[in-house]
């Protein structure tokens, strides 16, 4: 197995914070806008970005994160199974503005599923999606980032893997690994 | 990623205790989505599962079929008043019929012991026990361990007094497998014609004074007397039994300590339970029918992926 760092913890801290500002030219001071990460990794990546904009605009942007195991088309055709993670959304998106929030966007199955799960807490204005690593050409439906850390372009051999020091990882870092062929 | 260790859920004896700790987990989530606005999740839309039940029942019928529902499985339903049974077919026939129309998975109630069990040897279908005559209620079982941990925090520790009639009782069985699973201690009580001859070899307490257990439980879980079950009289008159066996709300404030109340229904208001006692803040006989249905998604949920 080989691993090649393509995002250091410098590097992530400055996409990061251009994400959050590329996010305040389009919402503002956020007051009708609301954050959703993805379970179960996208939730680290929706908890760093709403606190750089609470550094930024002094002020708790509502966060909350969706689980879309329930949601999902791969139940029961996929080899390992699948588990589910909590579902935390204590606010209303009903006409709100918003943002979901992954790690890595591949096949864009999990945002499919996630539109769906969304959809159970109402019916909001609009959707985004931001995603800190977009694999190009990969894609198995029709759905694109708004907001995209960095473009990789990889192999489907290959996986994407984002460390965070949340989940005791040494330090932020992404990495992209690719296994040996036997 | 977990998954359970079986393909059917026959009984609390045959699953680990990490499997009831994963169906909890899962039961977690799928609680949470039956208090959104939308109480529906896709999952189990590609699978059929019948509902066969050869004996009456309302809370798990309905629980299963919504807990089915909610997953959007499609649904057929299967009682034997009004079936073929009744022409003299066979057990393995009939489920061999309905599973010829294309159907995944079976939920079956049955009056003797081991009619799922046998089933799981000639069928390919995930099956879920849904009550086999005296012998297991596992899903009964999981939604009072459930509710108990919903309610202190956790099983493990608790002791949980169990209080009727033990011998015809299926949820007794389940109930003190899955309880001594989670690690909590059990005691049964009631008039010794209705406690099963070996039933201390499973390692419970026995007790017959029902004030004793009381004061010794955290939990008490009280049964219906299974009148429908009893070939001959076990006791002189349910009078009496009410008498000796019969909880109120007077006994409950007369303890030192708060006690919660179980009752897996149908409960015979006056016989086993007082109606101040069942209505009490003691009480958490509705939590438990409410947790029914998310224990019984999880259970479904779970299996769905053992296929």
């Amino acid at each position: 197995m080989q691993k090649r760092l393509i995002v250091n913890p410098s590097l992530l801290e400055i996409m990061v914070l251009r994400l959050c500002h590329q996010l305040i030219e389009n919402h503002g001071d956020f007051s009708d806008s609301v954050i959703l990460g993805l379970q179960p990794r996208g939730k680290f990546v929706a908890q760093r970005i709403q606190r750089t904009l609470s550094t930024i605009l002094g002020k708790q942007v509502p966060t909350g994160y969706l689980d879309t195991t329930f949601h999902r088309d791969d139940f029961r055709r996929r080899e390992t199974p699948l588990t589910a993670n909590a579902t935390k959304v204590d606010f209303l998106i009903e006409g709100k503005k918003v943002i979901l929030v992954d790690d890595v966007l591949y096949t864009g199955r999990s945002v499919r599923a996630a539109l769906d799960a969304m959809i159970a807490y109402g019916r909001p204005a609009s959707v985004e999606l931001l995603v800190l690593i977009d694999r190009v050409y990969t894609r198995q439906l029709p759905i694109q980032a708004m907001y995209v850390g960095r473009h990789v372009n990889s192999l489907q051999s290959q996986r994407v893997l984002v460390e965070w020091k949340e989940q005791q990882a040494p330090e932020d870092n992404i990495w992209l690994i690719t296994k040996n062929e036997e | 990623m977990q998954e359970l260790s079986v393909r059917h859920l026959l009984g609390i004896k045959d699953i680990t205790p990490q499997d009831i700790q994963l169906i909890f987990e899962t039961a977690d989530n799928f609680k949470d989505v039956l208090n959104r606005p939308i109480k529906k999740v896709p999952s189990l839309r590609d699978i059929t599962i019948a509902n066969v039940f050869f004996e009456n029942s309302t809370r798990t019928r309905l629980s299963f079929e919504l807990a089915e529902k909610r997953l959007s499985a499609d649904v057929i339903n299967f009682s034997s008043s009004s079936s073929s049974v009744k022409k003299g077919e066979t057990l393995l026939d009939t489920v061999n019929n309905i599973l010829a129309m294309k159907v995944d998975m079976i939920v079956m109630r049955h009056s003797s012991p081991g009619a799922p069990h046998f089933l799981s040897n000639h069928i390919q279908a995930n099956i879920v026990n849904a009550g086999d005559g005296t012998h297991e209620h596992p899903t009964q079982a999981l939604l009072d361990s459930f509710s108990i941990r919903e309610r202190l925090g956790e099983v493990a520790g608790k002791k949980v007094v169990i209080i009727g009639d033990i011998l015809h009782s299926r949820v007794a069985l389940s109930n003190i497998f899955a309880l001594q699973k989670l690690g909590a201690e059990v005691m049964v009580c009631g008039p010794t014609t209705l406690l099963p001859k070996h039933i201390r070899q499973l390692g419970v307490k026995v007790e017959t004074d029902v004030r004793r257990a009381l004061q010794w439980c955290d939990v008490a879980n009280v049964l219906r007397i299974q009148l429908e079950r009893m070939q001959m009289k076990y006791f002189p008159s349910l009078r009496e039994y009410t008498l000796y066996y019969g909880i109120n709300k007077a006994m409950l404030d007369s303890l030192d300590k708060e006690i919660t109340l179980m009752h897996p229904g149908p409960i015979n208001r006056g016989v086993e339970l007082s109606s101040d006692a069942a209505d009490s803040h003691h009480s958490i006989i509705l939590n438990q029918v409410e947790n029914g249905v998310a224990i019984r998604m999880a259970v479904l949920f779970l299996l769905a992926q053992k296929q």
